[in-house]
């Protein structure tokens, strides 16, 4: 499993870190930061859910 | 057997649907949509899409791609025109009459509109369609554009015409921006914030009505008697939750569909997103809630509570989460506030425009919202989701 954010669209919402925040980090300085780009497969579950809510649809799960 | 019947096909109807599927039904399910198309997804509609920064086409709901998997029998320009709760049948405005197992309402809001003749210039903004017609309106250059009502979208299209280099005057009647749900403190830095994007803000003021010439609206008349002249006119004073198609069906409406905790109105019946009032059982209140991430999150709650038939169903407990973003400053509130609760700053001030405000009420937090500071927010959304205790909120934040 691998994570691909789209930085283009990314706004720092911070959805995804409140769903899954062993994978993602939104930091003081606004930025999201990806902290395993390839994931353990028991987060499989949060990760797509992290996805799944973030309002810009800016996150990719590839298997 | 008869379908499950989604009555919405935006955020929180599709979300509905896609619940019905992950949860293993395999009926059939048909979804009625008044508009001709799926509905956008709204939150660029008031930003990048009426900035112009962003293709329409590419304003598409998160289900938007999947629907064709989630095998539904989509209908558009299909109206409902009445409901009957005591045996689920719908009948529709072609005349067709439909028997439904179940049924999902989610048929959202509709913008409150100022009344009197239509003029054109004047605004709402809802759909696609809306924010198409009030970017081509921007596009000629208006002298002014009058926003009447400070809430979240008036200020998100302030700030979008300021962007675009428009003068901008924004009408409030009340002593401050978004003063219904935010203490005023917090609303005063939303007007300062606007005032220093050289927006005209008046706040206390009521509108009298609108002044048009030849079918074209030429002013806002105010409480006072004096006319502000404005060429395009956006109202942004609220939405009603659209429910007259269940007058006399038997479904509960008060502040919309009354739902207990669990999204469901009546036997067979639920309902979820700006159309929903639901008991929230994480804060022990009703609620009505029109926000983005909680449409996704009723409906799937909703489409849940439908399978779970006769049973009990799962309360759906959440703490509300929505985003808000005008010129460079990212708002975001979890929780739920009243404009009487107490605001408290941390993590940095007003002055810096970069903040968290934490909302209290005795010795429970009712809400969290940020300037600039997404991660303090969802971190608090994280504790306040475990309890809304004040002390939890304010360890993380001081």
């Amino acid at each position: 499993m691998k994570i691909v954010v789209n930085f283009d669209l990314c706004e720092s919402n911070a959805v995804c870190m409140g769903v899954a925040p062993e994978v993602f980090e939104v930091r003081d300085d606004d930025f999201l930061y990806v902290l395993q780009e390839e994931p353990p497969e028991d987060l499989r579950e949060q990760v797509t859910e992290a996805a799944r809510r973030c309002p810009k649809q800016a996150i990719t799960v590839e298997d | 057997m008869d379908p499950i019947v989604v009555v919405g096909a935006s955020l929180g109807g599709l979300s509905a649907l896609d619940a019905l599927r992950t949860g293993g039904y395999d009926g059939d399910v048909v979804v009625l949509e008044a508009a001709s198309g799926l509905p956008s997804d709204r939150p660029p509609l008031s930003k990048q899409v009426l900035a112009g920064t962003m293709d329409p086409d590419a304003a598409r709901q998160p289900l938007a791609a999947k629907l064709e998997e989630l095998r539904a029998d989509v209908r558009w320009s299909t109206v409902v025109e009445s409901f009957a709760a005591s045996d689920l049948r719908l009948r529709l405005r072609n005349g067709e009459e439909l028997q439904a197992a179940g049924v999902v309402v989610a048929t959202g809001a509709a913008p409150r509109t100022l009344g009197g003749p239509n003029l054109a210039g004047v605004h709402v903004l809802r759909t696609l369609e809306d924010c198409l017609a009030l970017r081509a309106d921007l596009d000629v250059g208006p002298d002014r554009v009058v926003v009447v009502g400070a809430g979240f979208i008036g200020a998100e299209v302030a700030a979008t015409c300021r962007e675009l280099g428009l003068s901008v005057t924004l009408l409030e009647g009340a002593p401050a921006p978004m003063a219904r749900v935010l203490p005023e403190s917090v609303g005063s830095f939303v007007a300062d914030l606007h005032r220093a994007h050289g927006v005209d803000v008046r706040l206390g003021v009521g509108v009298d009505g609108l002044v048009g010439a030849d079918g074209r609206v030429s002013g806002v008349r105010l409480g006072d008697g004096t006319t502000i002249a404005a060429q395009v006119v956006v109202v942004g004073i609220g939405v009603a939750p659209s429910t007259g198609w269940l007058a006399g069906s038997g479904v509960p409406l008060g502040n919309g569909v009354t739902c207990d905790e669990t999204c469901l109105a009546v036997p067979g019946v639920v309902a979820a997103g700006d159309v929903a009032e639901w008991f929230n059982p994480h804060f022990g209140e009703r609620m009505r809630v029109e926000q983005w991430e909680h449409a996704i999150e009723q409906g799937a709650a909703a489409g849940r509570r439908l399978l779970a038939g006769d049973g009990p169903g799962e309360p759906f407990a959440s703490v509300p989460w929505f985003w808000s973003d005008q010129y460079d400053r990212k708002f975001q509130m979890a929780g739920r506030p009243a404009a009487t609760d107490e605001a408290h700053v941390f993590e940095g001030s007003f002055e810096e425009q970069r903040f968290v405000v934490a909302f209290r009420r005795g010795d429970r937090c009712t809400g969290v919202l940020g300037v600039n500071r997404p991660r303090h927010v969802v971190q608090s959304r994280m504790r306040l989701a475990e309890s809304l205790a004040w002390e939890p909120i304010e360890a993380l934040l001081s």
